[in-house]
């Protein structure tokens, strides 16, 4: 009886430990020429947003909301973790041109 | 406001009387030279900005010009390098050059918010002569379709410069 619960638990830890990882994606958005793209995205809380640089200039990947400010150098790639839902506009700082969006799920 | 524009206005008649007083489409040598001319001016008035700007957001964007005008004009000479392409003074070069000289030397007159207002102002109606001179003359006139691939991109970036002026400047206020 308690060693069947027992195992139960461990079954649902076990899922439970790695549903998270499962899900979680790491989505790649390419910065090329001033051009981000995609240029909106979906995606969920705790995927990782890779942002690839391919211009000669440094960009930054910075939400309207202060959710996140990536730096990003010429030619190198930055990433940050969504921690919550919505819908963020994000721009560069330095290119106020270049403009994109995500929409995060729960 | 009004100033602003007619010192726009005034420089861009002079790119384009420049470049109309040659009586020819401009080559792809004196192209590169106007491009990489225009560069260096900025990033001239950058640093003079990162020694007398008083703002942080003011000393800051002037770091972001000279980084991002040095990176674009070391793409430059690479890319005259391997088309063997020599750069080639010009007229529309020396104007700008001449009317570069003048305004840096205004500007080395003025002092504190003065100085940070006048040089974002400046920044700002610069990134619009070079940007439509871009458009409407440089690029159309450019053969080598590298040379043409550096100069839109070099607008884009130019582009996102006026709009960070643009920023700063309402910031000021
Ligand atoms: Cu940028």
């Amino acid at each position: 009886m308690s060693s069947g619960r027992h195992l139960a638990t461990l079954a649902f830890l076990t899922f439970g430990a790695m549903a998270v990882p499962a899900h979680a994606a790491t989505i790649q958005i390419v910065m090329q020429n001033l051009v981000i793209s995609p240029s909106e995205v979906s995606a969920r809380v705790g995927d990782t947003i890779e942002w690839v640089n391919r211009d000669i200039v440094a960009h930054t990947a910075t939400a309207r909301n202060g959710d996140f400010d990536v730096m990003l150098a010429p030619k190198k790639t930055g990433s940050a973790v969504l921690k919550k839902p919505g819908t963020v506009d994000y721009y560069c700082r330095f290119h106020p041109n270049m403009k994109a969006m995500l929409k995060i799920a729960p | 406001m009004f100033v602003r524009l007619s010192i726009a206005v005034a420089a861009l008649s002079l790119l384009s009387s420049a470049a109309l007083a040659q009586g020819a489409k401009l080559t792809d040598p004196q192209i590169a030279h106007i491009a990489y001319t225009a560069g260096v001016i900025d990033i001239n008035a950058a640093k003079q900005a990162e020694k007398k700007a008083s703002n942080k957001e003011v000393k800051a964007f002037a770091r972001d010009m000279a980084r991002d005008h040095e990176a674009v004009n070391k793409q430059a000479l690479a890319l005259v390098k391997k088309l063997k392409v020599t750069p080639e003074d010009n007229d529309t070069s020396k104007a700008l050059s001449k009317q570069a000289a003048d305004k840096l030397a205004e500007l080395s007159k003025l002092k504190g918010a003065a100085y940070d207002k006048a040089y974002i102002d400046n920044e700002v109606a610069y990134h619009k002569t070079v940007n439509s001179a871009l458009e409407t003359q440089l690029i159309p006139s450019a053969s080598n379709a590298e040379l043409k691939g550096l100069l839109q991109t070099g607008l884009k970036i130019f582009q996102g410069h006026e709009q960070h002026a643009e920023h700063v400047a309402a910031d000021l206020k």
